[in-house]
């Protein structure tokens, strides 16, 4: 699946989107965010505070509970301030 | 209710009189129109710029999903919504939120909702640039924002 990342998660990983293929056992945007911050120190750096992180998947905003099963971009970002 | 709803995400100024001239031009029912411009503080003369980043594709859509809600929600003959990325010095502009009714409750409180829901649903996120030339920190989000999109919830 394709990851995209935005602001300061972005810049704290270093690069603006991947491709990556979780293991099967990561089925929500919660485990994924787990599993992220287990592949090293810039991503245990961006999701240090993991309740504060924000995710959308398709374009959608989703819950950290949500499933992840066939989703084909998930992004995450920090809470959003525009306007 | 025929509410034309017109959501545009550009680098470049936008012309707000003439947007909301547009939601009118051509009708006779529309009997109130609000409009709302969100500009770029100059903080005390600390920021030299803000810096809009954005996601391309979600943020149409979301800007979009929420004007649809707000033409769900009140009797509105028209919504436009444009939202600027990219980097605005202090006095540019950075939203416009345009709203059309017969009556004014229905344009402001629809003007009101949607600023509110944009600002903690839209996927844009501002960056600091300072005078000095050093590159500031992300405009962390507020309690307030969030207090203030939560009362229209229902």
């Amino acid at each position: 699946m394709k990851l995209v990342y935005f602001a300061w998660v972005r810049e704290r990983i270093g690069k603006p989107e991947e491709e990556l293929s979780p293991p099967a056992e990561v089925r929500t945007v919660a485990e994924l965010a787990a599993w992220l911050a287990g592949r090293g120190e810039e991503y245990a750096y961006a999701f240090e505070n993991p309740g504060i992180v924000r995710a959308a998947i398709d374009r959608k905003h989703v819950k950290p509970d949500a499933p992840i099963a066939g989703a084909r971009e998930i992004a995450f970002f920090p809470p959003m301030t525009g306007g | 209710m025929d509410c034309p709803i017109t959501v545009r995400i550009q680098p470049g100024p936008f012309d707000a009189a003439a947007e909301a001239a547009r939601l009118s031009a051509g009708r006779t029912d529309v009997g109130a129109v609000v409009t709302f411009t969100g500009l770029c503080r100059a903080e005390a003369g600390r920021l030299a710029a803000l810096e809009l980043e954005h996601y391309p594709g979600m943020a149409e859509e979301e800007i979009r999903r929420v004007a649809e809600e707000a033409a769900s929600r009140w009797p509105l003959m028209g919504v436009t919504a444009i939202h600027r990325h990219g980097r605005i010095p202090p006095g540019g502009d950075i939203v416009l939120v345009v709203t059309a009714s017969a009556h004014r409750k229905a344009a402001f409180e629809a003007a009101e909702f949607l600023m509110d829901y944009l600002k903690t649903r839209a996927p844009f996120w501002k960056k600091e640039h300072h005078v000095d030339g050093s590159e500031g920190d992300w405009v962390a989000a507020t309690d307030a924002d969030d207090r203030a999109a939560e009362r229209w919830r229902r």
